[in-house]
């Protein structure tokens, strides 16, 4: 089954389908109004966006500049060339130090990774912290935003998971008291974690640091108490100075919920002085490195997972996050996971109007609609389209840049069409007509009935006159 | 001044009155327009499918056949878009630059040759201006929701504005997709029809009676919904469905109290047909 298919399933529930809609709406009208207060906030995403293409060209370099200021740090560094490697790295490190417990904040590269099955089948027990995430988790399903994991549930859904998991009241949907029950219950988990695992947002290759930003301060907790931290970052994600942060962290919290900035944005540089605390940090490739030998696609590299693209998709946001049945959804999601599997994926560059919004929003300018447009070509080109579809297709392209056979052919379609009973019609074309009417058949073309007016004897049209200088920028 | 007319492949076939409407509102402003009868398609259905060589072929035919022209008025926001912004990238050179450069939006045409300051009549309506997202995003035209802060200005507003008695109704989401995307309305039939019931919803919120819009494109889509969800019992979404330029050729028609039957004949759609 497809993006269509489980689109189709998600509209199906239209007050669902509505409030979703919504709820993401709100959080891109907030993201307007941020926006709005930056006044420099184009000059922000052309500085941004410099820096990261810039940082794309040199990777090599800045890793080995961050990983020579880690280690002099204390930090050790891991290098994985793929998920597989990744979670063995971390499994390993867990391992040999009997760690039986592990607390984790939200890292879309773990998710990616499959991290927590992984750990889970080593008799590891991974407990994610983001709120959102634990939600998710506790429901078995994958996270169907990367900012708000949990953004497709509604309250009272929460109020009966927790009542089930942590023996909540089971009419429970206030969001305090939601908030509060699994506080408590996360808090003894966090007392328990023999480590703690954290994604990376910003690798600073200056420093040998990292910047990690959460509105829960729940990769604080997590890193603060256990003697590991083990921090999973992305090929992509370094910037080469620690000046370079201003821009992303200006853009990052306004684009992604219209915050001026999170609630905590946390700096690590080595393991937490006088203690015996270890800390290491896992750089990921698994297939980034190849989306890097791709001119066309590179750029989305440079995305710094802030979900504005998500929230604006009127796509996205009426078919839902599990629609996409990949680790990112949305537009971003869509380039990348093709990216990564276009077989898997080939619908997805597909799930766009191409209205062209994502661009607009996105804080390192991804000509994301673009790179959505380049991907068919690429999937038609690599057999990934049906072949019938690709065939009538060219047939029709062949024949239009033919004018007669074109004016023949619509001739012929619009008398074909106008004869038949308007059920059979119909009946045609169902993809467009379950839902919607055919536009009348008119009986000539344009192109017929300028010839008429060609013909015609000049008739008097319609002279417009000067308006009254009273009346004009009325 | 002397015109080509770009009559989209969907106008030609299935909405004439759209072309021959803007024929009469640009001989109105006295341009002399010519319709180079070769002109087909300009490649977009077969690029946004994915079929960029197919889309060539149809770029490398545009350009043959509006090579000698200085300004192309095209009567869709998104074939202009097709043309000024992809083209280009799909057949190198400066002649290939060069003509993309000189197609123009209708409206985006007529801002710029000062027809706002005219008199445009009188169309004494509620009117809600469906935005096409090529016009506003891509060719720039109007200021997108999400950059609002850069303030750009938008000819098709500027012309309704213009006219008399016309009332341009505000939308609670006043640009988002109405679902249409070509190939994407019947692939992704369900979200498709779901982003346009959407927009039909917001105009009548909004009070609108006509929706207009660069694009008519766009206006089959909402057209062709609201039609199907009141013959089956749903809310009934009653609004006439206009581009522009019939929207223009009706209001100008006033001016000179002439008939507006050609128009009527020839495919423009009432109400919900």
């Amino acid at each position: 089954m497809g993006h269509r298919e489980r689109a189709r399933e998600f509209v199906a529930d239209v007050d669902r389908t509505r409030w979703h809609d919504q709820a993401l709406w709100f959080v891109r009208s907030k993201r307007d109004q941020a926006a709005d207060l930056v006044p420099d906030w184009e000059a922000l995403r052309d500085q941004a966006s410099a820096i990261k293409r810039s940082a794309l060209t040199e990777l090599p370099e800045l890793w080995r500049e961050f990983e020579e200021h880690a280690t002099a740090a204390g930090t050790v560094v891991h290098w994985a060339r793929d998920a597989h490697e990744h979670n063995e790295i971390v499994a390993g490190l867990l391992r040999d130090r009997s760690v039986r417990h592990v607390v984790k904040s939200k890292s879309m590269l773990t998710e990616e990774c499959g991290l927590n099955s992984y750990l889970e089948a080593e008799g590891i027990e991974v407990i994610d912290t983001d709120l959102g995430e634990r939600i998710v988790q506790l429901r078995g399903e994958p996270p169907s935003h990367i900012v708000m994991p949990a953004i497709h549930l509604q309250r009272a859904e929460i109020g009966e998971l927790f009542a089930k998991e942590m023996g909540s009241a089971p009419d429970l949907d206030d969001p305090t008291e939601l908030t509060d029950v699994a506080r408590r219950d996360l808090r003894d988990r966090f007392l328990k974690a023999e480590a703690g695992l954290t994604g990376i947002n910003f690798a600073i290759a200056e420093t040998g640091g990292f910047v990690v930003v959460t509105n829960e301060g729940n990769a604080d907790l997590g890193t603060a108490l256990p003697g590991l931290h083990i921090a999973s970052v992305g090929l992509e994600k370094i910037i080469p100075q620690q000046k370079d942060l201003a821009p992303f962290l200006r853009l990052l919290a306004r684009s992604a919920t219209g915050q001026a900035i999170t609630t905590y944005t946390s700096h690590f540089r080595g393991p937490r002085p006088r203690s015996t605390q270890e800390l290491h940090v896992v750089i990921v490739d698994n297939g980034r490195s190849q989306l890097l030998g791709r001119p066309a696609f590179r750029e989305a590299l440079g995305c710094i997972r802030c979900g504005a693209c998500l929230n604006t998709c009127p796509v996205y946001r009426r078919s839902g996050g599990h629609s996409y049945s990949a680790t990112i959804p949305g537009p971003i999601g869509s380039v990348l996971e093709t990216s990564r599997d276009p077989a898997t994926h080939a619908e997805l560059p597909h799930a766009c109007s191409l209205c062209g919004s994502c661009t607009d929003v996105c804080p390192v300018r991804i000509p994301l609609h673009h790179q959505l447009l380049a991907w068919r070509g690429e999937l038609a080109l690599s057999g990934h389209h049906p072949a019938w579809r690709r065939f009538s297709l060219n047939l029709v392209a062949w024949l239009f840049v033919r004018p007669t056979m074109y004016r023949l052919l619509g001739r012929f379609a619009r008398g074909i069409g106008r004869r038949l009973p308007p059920t059979l019609r119909e009946d045609l074309l169902p993809a467009w007509t379950r839902q919607r009417h055919l536009p009348t058949i008119p009986k000539s073309s344009f192109r017929e009935l300028y010839r008429e007016r060609q013909r015609q004897p000049k008739r008097p049209r319609p002279q417009a006159q000067p308006r009254p200088r009273h009346e004009r920028n009325g | 001044m002397r015109v080509a007319l770009f009559v989209p492949c969907y106008i030609d076939q299935l909405r004439p009155g759209v072309g021959l409407a803007a024929l009469d509102v640009l001989e109105a402003f006295g341009f002399d327009v010519v319709f180079p009868e070769a002109q087909t398609c300009c490649g977009q259905p077969f690029l946004t499918a994915g079929e960029s060589r197919s889309a060539k072929s149809l770029f490398h035919h545009y350009l043959d056949v509006f090579e000698d022209f200085d300004q192309i008025v095209t009567l869709s926001g998104s074939c202009a878009a097709t043309v000024r912004c992809q083209l280009p990238n799909h057949v190198p050179g400066s002649r290939a630059k060069a003509i993309a450069s000189h197609t123009f939006e209708f409206c985006e045409f007529l801002v710029a040759h000062d027809v706002a300051s005219r008199n445009l009549g009188h169309f004494p309506h509620r009117v809600g201006l469906h935005a096409s997202c090529h016009a506003l995003r891509e060719l720039g035209l109007g200021t997108p929701s999400e950059l609002r802060h850069l303030g750009r200005p938008d000819p098709a507003r500027s012309l309704l504005s213009s006219i008399q008695g016309l009332q341009l109704v505000d939308l609670t989401r006043s640009d988002e997709c109405c679902g249409f995307g070509g190939v994407f309305s019947v692939e992704e039939e369900a979200v498709s029809c779901r982003m346009g019931l959407d927009r039909l919803a917001d105009h009548q919120l909004a009070g609108s009676e006509v929706i207009t819009s660069t694009d008519i494109s766009c206006l089959f889509q909402l057209q062709g919904l609201g039609a199907k969800s009141q013959a089956s019992g749903a809310p009934g979404f009653e609004f006439r469905m206009l581009h522009v330029a019939e929207l223009l050729a009706e209001s100008l028609a006033g001016i000179t109290s002439q008939s507006t039957a050609t128009q009527q004949e020839n495919g423009g759609l009432h109400g919900t047909s």
